[in-house]
């Protein structure tokens, strides 16, 4: 699935409008410990998360994730941002708490597998 | 092809950095035309270990060597050094402090991380001193 049509979908906020947002979405995954998500997501996965602090774009990136999905309104911290910038990471943001915005990433048909 | 190899130094609780080591191994590695799993596998284990020496040590260093049948990493550290390498290895252990959990580490998840993705895996650690961490991935054949 394209990560626009998640986007629209979602009505999620981009908050680094200039990466490039052209991906595939494979699937998602829901944690808030670094090291699960770089034991069980795959490559294109979307990661649904609460943490906003500056090392989970090193996670996105080197997992090659599609984007960093921060649930309850929560906003990515500055340094966060500059650096999603710079390795091209995008980090959407919605005010609805995760099994919310699961849920309705399930129906759209994401999986994690 | 010739052999690359090249080192990293790596500073306690520098987070801002945490994962630049990684990154640019990562680069280096797609440079070098490794195919992408392999390149995924060391991704991950070289960030877990990256991150421990941030997280637990005072200060180290990842050296890298790359050669045609293999890659091989070492990070070494100053620091307090495992006790017990054995209960460290099983997932779920882990000793990190509450606001280390806070950020999001601390499942005891990374030493595991290491072992699954790595062909082979040392752990060596004189509790005071410090630990080294060294482990290789295979490569395929060249056609
Ligand atoms: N370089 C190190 N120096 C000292 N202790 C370490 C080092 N690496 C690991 N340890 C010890 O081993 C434990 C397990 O490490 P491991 O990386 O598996 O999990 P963690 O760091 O606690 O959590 P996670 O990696 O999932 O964020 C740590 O909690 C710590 O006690
Ligand atoms: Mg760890």
């Amino acid at each position: 699935m394209e990560l626009q049509e998640v986007i629209n979908s979602l009505s999620l906020k981009v908050e680094n409008p200039s990466v490039n947002l052209k991906r595939e979405v494979t699937g998602a995954y829901v944690s808030d410990m670094l090291s699960d998500v770089m034991g069980n997501a795959h490559e294109g996965f979307l990661w649904i998360t609460l943490q906003i602090h500056l090392n989970i774009v090193a996670v996105a990136s080197l997992k090659g994730l599609s984007g960093i999905l921060l649930v309850n309104n929560r906003v990515p911290a500055e340094e966060t941002l500059k650096k999603a910038i710079e390795e091209n990471v995008p980090i959407l943001t919605s005010s609805l708490p995760t099994f919310e915005l699961v849920g309705r990433l399930y129906s759209l048909g994401l999986r994690c597998r | 092809m010739e052999n690359t190899e090249g080192v990293f130094f790596l500073t306690g609780k520098d987070f801002k950095n945490a994962g630049a080591a990684s990154s640019s191994l990562k680069g280096i590695l797609e440079g070098r035309g490794v195919p992408q799993p392999i390149i995924r596998r060391v991704a991950i284990a070289a960030f877990e270990a990256e991150m421990n020496v941030i997280i637990y040590a005072v200060a180290g260093m990842m050296n890298y060597t790359i050669t045609d049948e293999m890659i091989k990493i070492r990070i070494q550290d100053m620091g307090p050094g495992i006790p017990n390498i054995e209960q460290a290895m099983k997932e779920g252990y882990s000793t990190a402090p509450d606001y280390i959990r806070e950020m999001g580490f601390g499942s005891g998840m990374g030493l595991p991380n290491i072992k699954r993705n790595s062909d082979t895996l040392t752990v060596n650690s004189v509790v005071g001193e410090g630990t080294t961490v060294e482990f290789s991935m295979n490569l395929p054949p060249a056609e």
